[in-house]
């Protein structure tokens, strides 16, 4: 059947699956049943069981990945909302992302490298906690496969997103503030909009994670992987 | 809604652009928000004329990362080779990052709002 392999079709059913877990998550009210997780899974069962490649849905998958940039921009505007807040604690705020930053990229090289794992996945590991667009252009120009990183982003953030508020909870972490900052600086824009959900003062905190840690994992991921024996 | 569209684009490039003349390596979109953040604060852009649009894109921002995910499918063989090391890694460095944040911001806050007390005691 050509039809499955319509790109029209094949967007119609990423927003069919995403809207179906959407609706049974909220019925059910099982955390598990993430909308991005459960789009992701059912769609891979479709186009595999339909022996459809990849790149023939990216055809049509490429439209919905289009607007992530544009949603990326929309983040400065709860950003502005809280821009006096972050002029009241910028230093707490860059001393945070700073450690948090290099706390990420070594924790996951190391543990990557004592679990077993090889070098190209090490490195493609390495900028998980950032969104895709950084973490791939990361990825691919220190020698990792930036389709793992892709992929290694979006489940990062969806385990963030879903045990975010629980290990913040745990981490003795108080202040909303520093538990929607440290949700963004580890599980970037899915996490945001976890964050988002539970109130606008978290979620723009969040955001201002996600865009500190992207910038600073931008710059320094690259000399971090260098420090530790994984230079190009 | 035409105008929101517009705008939002206007600063997605106005951050291609920048990328293009400075050669930073930070994506586009990341400086289109900053350099958005910037106008709205110089009032340059009315919050009116971006805010019905950033709320629907904003709140459902997973959704957009639903084909990268998809990706996957190209790395399954990789993936049941290590899967052991990358979900260990990836859990854990995340619990650690979240801790690690929370924590320094926790800490350098309560450093530094002591810090303020004592300058303001010396004063009085």
């Amino acid at each position: 059947m050509d039809f499955l392999q319509n790109k029209y079709f094949l967007i119609t059913l990423t927003f069919g699956f995403y809207l179906g877990a959407q609706l049974l998550q909220r019925r059910t009210g099982v955390k598990l049943l993430n909308p991005i997780l459960i789009a992701i899974a059912a769609m891979i069962c479709f186009l595999m069981a339909c022996d459809i490649d990849y790149a023939t849905y990216k055809q049509g998958g490429d439209y919905i990945d289009f607007w992530l940039k544009v949603a990326v921009v929309a983040l400065g505007v709860p950003l502005y909302k809280q821009l006096s807040t972050i002029k009241r604690q910028l230093l707490p705020l860059l001393v945070s992302e700073l450690a948090g930053c290099v706390a990420g990229v070594v924790s996951v090289v190391l543990l990557a490298q004592l679990f077993g794992a090889s070098r190209e996945v090490v490195i493609s590991l390495a900028p998980k906690a950032v969104t895709t667009p950084i973490a791939m252009e990361i990825s691919g120009a220190m020698g990792g496969i930036a389709p793992l990183t892709a992929a290694v982003v979006v489940a990062t953030g969806i385990f963030g997103g879903m045990a975010g508020f629980k290990i913040v909870k745990m981490s003795h972490i108080h202040s909303p503030i520093a538990g929607g900052l440290s949700i963004g600086t580890a599980a970037h824009a899915v996490g945001t909009s976890a964050a988002m959900e539970r109130s606008e003062r978290y979620g723009a905190f969040s955001s201002i994670g996600l865009t500190l840690n992207g910038l600073f994992t931008a710059l320094l991921a690259p000399m971090i992987l260098d420090f530790l024996g994984y230079s190009v | 809604m035409i105008l929101q569209f517009g705008v939002l684009f206007a600063f997605l490039a106005a951050g291609e652009l920048v990328v293009k003349l400075t050669g930073v390596p930070v994506p586009s979109s990341i400086i289109g928000m900053v350099l958005l953040c910037a106008s709205l604060k110089a009032g340059v852009v009315k919050l009116e004329w971006v805010d019905k649009l950033s709320a629907f894109l904003v709140h459902n921002l997973g959704f957009f990362f639903v084909p990268a995910g998809i990706g996957l499918m190209n790395c399954l063989g990789l993936i049941a080779d290590q899967w052991v090391p990358i979900v260990c890694a990836t859990v854990i460095s995340t619990v650690i990052i979240i801790a690690v944040t929370g924590w320094a911001h926790q800490w350098t806050r309560s450093m530094s709002s002591k810090m303020y007390k004592r300058v303001t005691k010396k004063e009085v």
